[in-house]
């Protein structure tokens, strides 16, 4: 009976404790929550973009290259299709195309880093040159390369994007698993009988977990960059997806003088979801890893 | 030391021959084989023209032969044919070769005289408002597309002074300060982008090093202020920073390519693009090849400089 009441005032002690959490993260890392923010806008116009939209992204109309103003409020394009929902819907695109493309780089690489780190020799020395090799050329050409041998496609953009960032998380996660490797937990367990299987999975990966949401969050920036300009050069997400760096493209050869609207929103649009992501990334960096803090 | 560069030099090899395995399996992935896209145009094809054709180019032997064929004349710097210019690829490349390096080399120089300082004053001043500023400030360059970053500019330009960008490209020999102008707004919309990136690692470089024991004493000494910062923790911050400026500078041609399309500059990364666009697939080839090279070799020396910079480095037991 006696323990009853102290587990309420644990309760009530840590209401208004959690409450202030956040407010502590915003006073000390206002950075990284303005990027939170960025971030959750940017879901939720993902997720909610046809309630968001005002009009059909895809739909041609005779108004053609309105200015903005109170039927359409970011203006229309060449095409008579109204940008701000365009815009909308194209966060959808960013956002898709940028995620799938980072998890499946990061888990795809952070496998390859992790059994190259793990079992060492000459699996190791093999995976490591290989992923020289994929980094010998800049990420963009590399992308450019792949999509131009895939052919434009939503798919093959997220390929393309991927394969990018595979290298980079198997670099990151094989130098977190090598000095995790040698902890003396990891000694005690395989003297315990525990397998090599076993080990890896339960008591190594879980450790990589804070380097690679750090991972993914830095990259996620990358990604969204990467699908913008291979976009913008025609190789990337084709009609009649609203992908924002393909409006630019198209609104960049003939109409950014009679019309600026359409070159100064979906590129107004890429920097503050590449930003958010970037500002997050950093204050997650700063809290996830010690090493770095404060740098 | 010198088995050191030894390795060093056969894993570069090693790179650059898997990166030309790489890069021939993926043009033979490209849909449509360069016969078919010469024939496209004409819209006719005759069956034993076209095998003449593959005769000629060697595109009907086994892919072995193909492959060795290529690193063969790679190596030789025969560059092949640009199908679309109807000339060796390597004329089509040589008069390019310039305007990627200006715009390489100015780029490069805006974003250490941009990047450098600012990291400094960062470090110095950190966690007080104009450290937050300056890291927003570079944290914006990271996020802007640079192509985009171009397009502003040259809308603001064109609206607030009626300046027109010069659409054809002027050689520095012929007039340099038209070219110099040309070149002006896209070194600096590249270099903005590295700048972020040096201003990143000169600020926390900066910072570890600013908590060093020699630094306190420095400052014991009454000695001023300036010259602290900028004279001797600067010099032992630079290490890192040089690395990452070679890396950089080979790296540079990603956002290149972007920039000399927006441009309408005629460079080495635009080409590239173009080749891409036009499925010219022996130059794409060729090109991404020689990018892989001046990256693989930029690496190599920064990492041998690095040996030169630090003395405390010694690699030969490594």
């Amino acid at each position: 009976m006696a323990t009853i009441p102290s587990v309420d005032i644990v309760i009530a002690a840590a209401r208004p404790r959690r409450a202030s959490a956040l407010g502590l993260f915003v006073r000390k890392n206002p950075l990284g929550a303005a990027g939170g923010l960025l971030v959750a806008v940017l879901l939720l116009a993902a997720l909610f973009a046809d309630v968001f939209a005002t009009h059909n992204p895809v739909r041609t109309s005779s108004h053609v290259l309105v200015a903005p103003g109170a039927d359409f409020w970011l203006g229309t394009d060449n095409l008579g299709r109204d940008l701000y929902s365009r815009v909308v819907h194209g966060a959808r695109i960013s956002l898709v195309v940028g995620l799938i493309s980072t998890l499946l780089g990061a888990v795809v690489g952070g496998l390859i880093g992790m059994v190259s780190g793990y079992v060492g020799g000459t699996t190791d020395l093999i995976a490591q040159r290989v992923m020289d090799i994929m980094q010998a050329l800049p990420i963009l050409v590399l992308a450019l390369v792949l999509a131009a041998a895939l052919g434009p496609s939503l798919t093959n953009t997220v390929i393309a994007i991927s394969v990018v960032i595979a290298p980079r998380a198997a670099r990151v996660v094989r130098a977190s698993v090598l000095a995790i490797r040698e902890f003396v937990y990891v000694e005690s367990a395989r003297a315990l009988g525990v397998s090599h299987a076993r080990v890896a999975w339960r008591h190594i990966l879980p450790n990589t977990f804070g380097p690679f949401i750090v991972l993914v969050t830095a990259q996620l920036g990358g990604a969204i960059l990467a699908e913008a300009a291979l976009s913008f050069l025609g190789l990337g997400v084709p009609e009649p997806y609203p992908s924002w760096g393909r409006m630019l493209s198209i609104a960049a050869a003939e109409y950014a003088q009679k019309a600026p609207w359409l070159v100064i929103y979906p590129g107004l649009a890429i920097s503050l979801a590449v930003f958010g992501t970037n500002l997050l990334g950093d204050a997650l960096r700063d809290s996830l890893d010690p090493r770095l803090r404060g740098s | 030391m010198r088995t050191y560069i030894f390795k060093r030099l056969l894993i570069a090899g090693v790179t650059l021959l898997g990166m030309s395995l790489l890069l021939f399996v993926l043009m033979r992935l490209a849909p449509g084989n360069i016969t078919d896209i010469i024939f496209e145009s004409a819209g006719y094809v005759d069956e034993a023209d076209r095998h003449r054709l593959e005769a000629e180019l060697g595109i009907d032997r086994p892919l072995i032969v193909q492959y060795g064929r290529w690193l063969g004349d790679f190596v030789r710097g025969e560059l092949g044919k640009s199908y679309r210019y109807d000339l060796p690829a390597w004329q089509v490349i040589k008069p390019r070769l310039p305007v990627t390096l200006e715009l390489a080399v100015m780029a490069m120089g805006f974003s250490v005289l941009i990047g450098v300082p600012c990291g400094v004053i960062s470090a110095v001043r950190r966690g007080r408002p104009l450290d937050y500023a300056l890291r927003v400030l570079s944290l914006a360059g990271l996020s802007m597309p640079s192509f985009w970053l171009a397009m502003i500019v040259i809308l603001l330009l064109v609206r607030s002074m009626g300046w027109i960008p010069s659409m054809t490209y002027v050689s520095p020999f012929d007039d340099l300060r038209a070219n110099l102008a040309q070149f002006l707004l896209p070194a600096l919309a590249v270099g903005y982008r590295s700048s972020a990136l040096i201003m990143r690692i000169t600020r926390s470089t900066m910072l570890e090093v600013l908590r060093e024991d020699y630094i306190r004493t420095a400052w014991a000494k009454g000695q001023r202020g300036t010259l602290v910062v900028w004279r001797h923790a600067l010099k032992n911050a630079s290490l890192p920073v040089v690395t990452l400026i070679g890396i950089e500078f080979a790296f540079l041609i990603g956002g290149l390519v972007v920039t000399e399309t927006v441009f309408n500059l005629p460079g080495v990364a635009r080409y590239l693009v173009d080749a891409i666009q036009f499925r010219d697939y022996p130059i794409v080839q060729n090109l991404a090849m020689l990018i892989a090279v001046v990256v693989v070799f930029a690496n190599l020396t920064v990492d041998l400089l690095y040996t030169w910079l630090d003395p405390r480095i010694k690699y030969g037991s490594a």
